[in-house]
């Protein structure tokens, strides 16, 4: 035989093209990285720089004096008749306070009162009722308020009106953003936290200031508690059955099969099944969140199955066997010993799967839960669930179809609400999976 | 010689259209140790998981002929499995203790044949299933701690304790020492030694040393028939078919 006259430390050009092609593959694999990485950095950033505003609203501090003569005519604080006055009645007295304001803070303009007052939000003498209706002992007194102000002052404080715009928009003039240039030197108008973005209800077209999210946001726990309550025990339980009992056939491979196939299907196709099911069929009542809870129950239910499928098979069938060896029926072994083991990957898998429910839309759209305006809180729990209502990522929706851009910067303001939700919800379930990994 | 436990006549076990058994006549004696021994795939398990009917679990799994226990055949309908498998036990290859504690582990299936009245008799039924199974010594001072924390060969020991705290009266062992080493293998073969004064133990075995040491009677399987059945020391020293002689002095398996 020939020996080999070359050496170990040679370098052969095959080694070469081998470690060029390595470091080729190498640069490919970075570089998708820091793409995904970029792509990410430019959505985060693009959601919080534009949706941070909306946690913010201006308020304007005016000193309203509850005057009885216009109020509580009889002087009897009689609620029913404190209630007769109805808004307009409390506009006189929003435009005396807006009087008194600038004689306080020495405003200098042209403007009256009126035009001063009309800087406030629509929704201001509502409030003011609100507030008086609550508590009628205030009337006679003097009570300093905060009110929002409308959107273009509110758009102004965030930059969104300019000087330039103001000359083509008609809800705005110049005076009177110098009176608001004026008012916030005063220390009287203030931009601040906006907790009534994260709990109040949806506001109409012409009150972005007042829109919140919070009503949608117990649209969508109402709909998340049906979806849990329904697909767990049933998914579970399901997937016990093709586990365990259901006979080796054919049949059971076309269940099989076709849940698979369900958990493919168009999210929209189920919003179509639950219009033509429970709504013209059951007849329940139309964007209640019973309803869109039993529909995403059906969009989310195959991935619950597959899911706990999975967590059972990857039990050690030693376990069931020891369990059998010892005299327990298949019912006993399976729910003593595989469901307990295959628990942690079962609820990895629901929160996935409700985390996915929480930003469908589209099954929405046909109950009408789309395109609902919220606006009163439900206050008990069969309200919420039959109350009509509207969805997180359904309001969003609604707010961006909106004309007034004060209601895109409340959109992404939702996003961020509903961004926050799910990752803390997949981050639950990366803690869990964890945490639980391998315990045998 | 006691009349026996579990007989075995004209056995056949198909697995789809595979005939894995072929025909088997075998006698399982009370208060004894009966081996089974053969090469790899010969059908030993299999026919040692008809005796407590763990072959039910196995979809395209038959069985024809009769396996009695006590003379009632353990195969009619009349009888039910889990119940069966209370008077049989069985330990597996790969020790697998539950991964809950050791008590729990020895605990479960007292509990669920319902053997204990009240808390205390159920500790007790723990106690002397773990003594029985020389495992007690070692962990009474920690039976909240989990079954899977303990050496492979204190592991097949709670699984013995926890086969035997039924109270059977047959124990099927599937090649019980085959995952531990020389000195817990020697524990488990005294331990069998004790059990069979009271019990029968069926052990299938690929030590033919280990057969020779623990057994009274030994059936030596090939390609699924019981070529030879009898006292293991004829087996061993005078066997009458070549083909155990082969498999004995080494020449197949």
């Amino acid at each position: 035989m020939t020996s080999r006259t070359t050496s170990l430390f040679a370098a052969n050009p095959q080694m070469q093209r081998r470690k060029r092609a390595d470091r080729r593959f190498r640069i490919y694999g970075l570089a998708a990285i820091l793409t995904g990485i970029l792509l990410l950095a430019v959505l985060l950033g693009t959601v919080i720089s534009n949706g941070l505003g909306a946690f913010q609203q201006s308020y304007l501090t005016l000193e309203v004096e509850l005057l009885e003569s216009k109020l509580d005519k009889t002087g009897n604080r009689d609620i029913e008749e404190i209630k007769k006055v109805t808004t307009f009645g409390y506009d006189p007295l929003l435009t005396a306070a807006a009087e008194q304001l600038i004689e306080t803070h020495n405003i200098q303009t042209d403007l009256r009162a009126k035009d001063i007052a009309k800087l406030l939000s629509k929704s201001a003498v509502s409030d003011l009722r609100d507030f008086v209706v609550a508590d009628p002992t205030r009337i006679g007194s003097v009570v300093s308020f905060d009110f929002l102000v409308n959107a273009r002052v509110d758009g102004y404080l965030k930059g969104r009106v300019t000087r330039e715009s103001v000359a083509d928009d008609k809800m705005i003039s110049a005076e009177q953003l110098d009176a608001v240039d004026q008012l916030i030197a005063a220390g009287a108008l203030v931009k601040r936290f906006n907790a009534d973005f994260l709990f109040g209800s949806d506001a109409s077209d012409q009150r972005p200031e007042a829109a919140g999210i919070g009503t949608a946001m117990l649209g969508s726990l109402a709909m998340m508690l049906v979806v849990l309550v329904l697909t767990l025990p049933v998914g579970v339980a399901a997937s016990i059955y093709l586990e365990e009992f259901a006979p080796k056939n054919r049949l059971t491979d076309l269940i099989e099969v076709n849940i698979s196939n369900l958990a493919a299907v168009p999210s929209i196709v189920f919003g179509i099944l639950g219009l033509a099911v429970f709504i013209n069929v059951l007849h329940l009542p139309m964007s209640a969140p019973l309803v869109g809870g039993l529909v995403l129950s059906l969009m989310t239910l195959p991935t619950i199955i597959i899911s706990a499928r999975a967590a059972m098979k990857s039990v050690p069938p030693s376990i069931r066997d020891a369990a059998l060896g010892v005299g327990a029926s298949k019912m006993q072994a399976v729910f003593h010993h595989v469901l307990p083991l295959a628990a942690p990957g079962i609820l990895t898998g629901t929160i996935i799967g409700l985390a996915q429910a929480l930003g469908e839309t589209a099954p929405l759209l046909l109950i009408g839960m789309v395109g609902f305006i919220a606006s009163t809180a439900p206050e008990t729990v069969g309200e919420a669930l039959l109350a009509p209502n509207t969805a997180l990522p359904a309001q969003i929706f609604e707010w961006a179809k909106r004309a007034d851009p004060a209601f895109y910067e409340r959109a992404w303001g939702g996003i961020i609400v509903l961004l926050v939700f799910l990752v803390a919800m997949n981050a639950i379930a990366i803690l869990l999976r964890r945490r639980f990994e391998r315990r045998w | 010689m006691s009349a026996s436990k579990i007989s075995a006549r004209a056995c056949n076990v198909f697995y789809g259209d595979t005939h894995a058994i072929k025909d088997v006549n075998v006698d399982i004696g009370s208060k004894s140790v009966t081996a089974f021994i053969g090469p790899s795939g010969c059908g030993k398990s299999t026919f040692l998981r008809c005796l407590n009917r763990m072959n039910d679990t196995i979809d395209t799994c038959r069985v024809q002929g009769s396996i009695t226990l006590d003379g009632e055949d353990i195969y009619d309908p009349r009888v039910d499995a889990v119940t069966l498998r209370a008077r049989v036990g069985m330990v597996f290859q790969k020790p697998n203790p539950f991964p809950k504690s050791i008590f729990d582990n020895v605990a479960y299936g007292p509990k669920i044949h319902g053997m204990a009245k009240s808390k205390s008799d159920l500790s007790d039924i723990v106690e002397n299933a773990l003594r029985r199974a020389a495992i007690w010594d070692e962990v009474k001072d920690r039976l909240d701690a989990p079954g899977t924390g303990l050496s492979g060969g204190q592991q097949q020991r709670l699984c013995i304790a926890r086969a035997i705290a039924t109270q059977p009266e047959v124990l099927l062992m599937d090649e019980p020492c085959s995952a531990l080493d020389p000195i817990a293998t020697f524990q488990i073969e005294e331990l069998i030694d004790e059990l069979a004064k009271n019990i029968s133990v069926v052990i299938v075995t690929h030590s033919m040393q280990q057969a020779a040491r623990v057994s009274q009677k030994t059936a030596f399987f090939h390609l699924g028939e019981v070529v030879e059945f009898g006292d293991t020391e004829d087996i061993f020293t005078n066997p009458s078919d070549p083909r155990t002689e082969s498999y004995i002095t080494g020449r197949i398996g």
